[in-house]
């Protein structure tokens, strides 16, 4: 499954109108670790276990200010796990695919 | 399968002893829970020499590039656990076990955290650990630092390019412990201030942090606080091995980066006594490399 680009423009209809909970990689371009975020999110998109039941995005914090804000977000890279638009709980920093497969999971228990 | 050597680390000490174990035809592997090390982490690297000013980032991402075009493979993986069997080393990760002759250790070590209320609460929220991820994020905001070294020095330095204001809360009178060059760039920046004598008890907020309150007494607006007080290594998983630790907690190594214990040799930060600093880490990784070489050779 591909990794939705999140803009204002679609956050409403990806995000806050989407019918299974979405997990949002807030990234910055400065930002090293996030390079690094964005390979291992772009495969674990792909897993199986998650096909139907979340949804992957990114949002770019530097292009989207206001949306990025909105999310306190002041540590990147940071996972974020939405339900109906509402946070359920984020991740904060890099972890090895594993981990982060088992992390993301453990988020989704918390709906 | 087997290795001649295990590497537990993919920071520049693990890195370079990957890059000489391979060039003396040993069958090398790296294990790590991250790229680059703490290294990596750091905004600018202005003393290694042949790079006269690079990103931490980019550094290792060249260590890392050197290391694979010697056929190395590199494991992200989280260590649990090792073992030694008979002359053998067993890594155990999440994943599966891993058997090797010799073993070297080169995890580095981990941020240091402040221990005070808040900081769990607002990790992430206002509470950072990487200068160089977050800093942009404080645009116009007054954030602090806490720290004395030359690691919350450059922080600041760095934050104060977004900032509007930054305080450096330091426990000590001066700065002792950071190279003067940094400390001269702190007293010329205007839109530092630094807190000497002083320590952070807590931080408050709601949504994200908002001020600290610190030893004095007095309450601190801070919309951002980076957390810059060095590390630790963190070798709860090789306890039962029986590696001899010093007090604050690192492994003793002698000059050919051996521990007490046979054929499991410690690199880079996780060493006493060591200088933390790419170049020393580097020359520790190529030692320990060239000592599992001459125990292998020689079949000791």
């Amino acid at each position: 499954m591909a990794v939705i680009e999140l803009t204002k423009n679609n956050f409403e209809k990806e995000v806050n109108k989407s019918k299974i909970p979405v997990i949002v990689d807030f990234w910055a371009v400065w930002c090293g670790p996030c390079r690094l975020m964005s390979p291992l999110f772009e495969k674990l998109s792909g897993n199986k276990e998650f096909k139907g039941k979340l949804k992957f995005a990114r949002l770019d914090t530097e292009g989207e200010p206001g949306i990025a804000g909105r999310f306190h977000i002041l540590s990147i890279p940071c996972l974020i796990l939405l339900n109906n638009g509402k946070e359920v709980d984020r991740i904060i920093g890099l972890y090895p695919e594993d981990m982060l497969n088992n992390k993301i999971k453990d988020l989704l228990k918390k709906i | 399968m087997e290795y001649d050597v295990i590497i537990i680390g993919a920071g520049a000490a693990g890195l370079t002893s990957a890059i000489y174990s391979a060039r003396y035809n040993l069958k090398t592997l790296v294990i790590s829970k991250n790229r680059g090390g703490i290294a990596a982490t750091a905004d600018r690297v202005c003393n290694y020499p042949s790079y006269k000013d690079i990103g931490g980032m980019e550094l290792m991402e060249r260590f890392i590039e050197h290391t694979e075009s010697l056929g190395v493979p590199i494991m992200y993986e989280e260590v649990k656990k090792i073992t030694k069997k008979n002359n053998f080393f067993i890594v155990s990760t999440i994943k599966q076990d891993y058997k090797g002759k010799k073993l070297i250790f080169a995890v580095g070590s981990e941020r240091n955290k402040l221990n005070v209320p808040g900081e769990e609460k607002f990790n992430g929220r206002g509470v950072s650990y990487c200068a160089t991820c977050d800093s942009p994020l404080f645009k116009n905001n007054i954030v602090s630092v806490v720290g004395g070294g030359d690691a919350a020095l450059t922080a600041a330095l760095l934050i104060a390019r977004y900032a509007k204001k930054v305080y450096i809360i330091h426990r000590n009178e001066k700065f002792t412990r950071a190279e003067p060059m940094y400390a001269d760039l702190i007293r010329k920046e205007k839109k530092i201030e630094v807190l000497f004598n002083e320590e952070v008890k807590e931080i408050i907020g709601s949504e994200r942090v908002e001020k600290l309150k610190l030893k004095s007494g007095k309450e601190l607006k801070s919309e951002g606080i980076f957390i810059e007080i060095g590390s630790t290594p963190n070798l709860s998983f090789i306890k039962s091995l029986g590696v001899k630790f010093d007090k604050r907690g690192y492994i003793i190594a002698d000059k050919k980066q051996r521990t007490n214990i046979k054929g499991f040799f410690a690199a880079g930060d996780v060493v006493s006594g060591t200088f933390e600093q790419i170049a020393v880490v580097a020359g520790h990784g190529a030692i320990a490399a060239n000592s599992a070489y001459e125990e292998i050779i020689h079949k000791k």
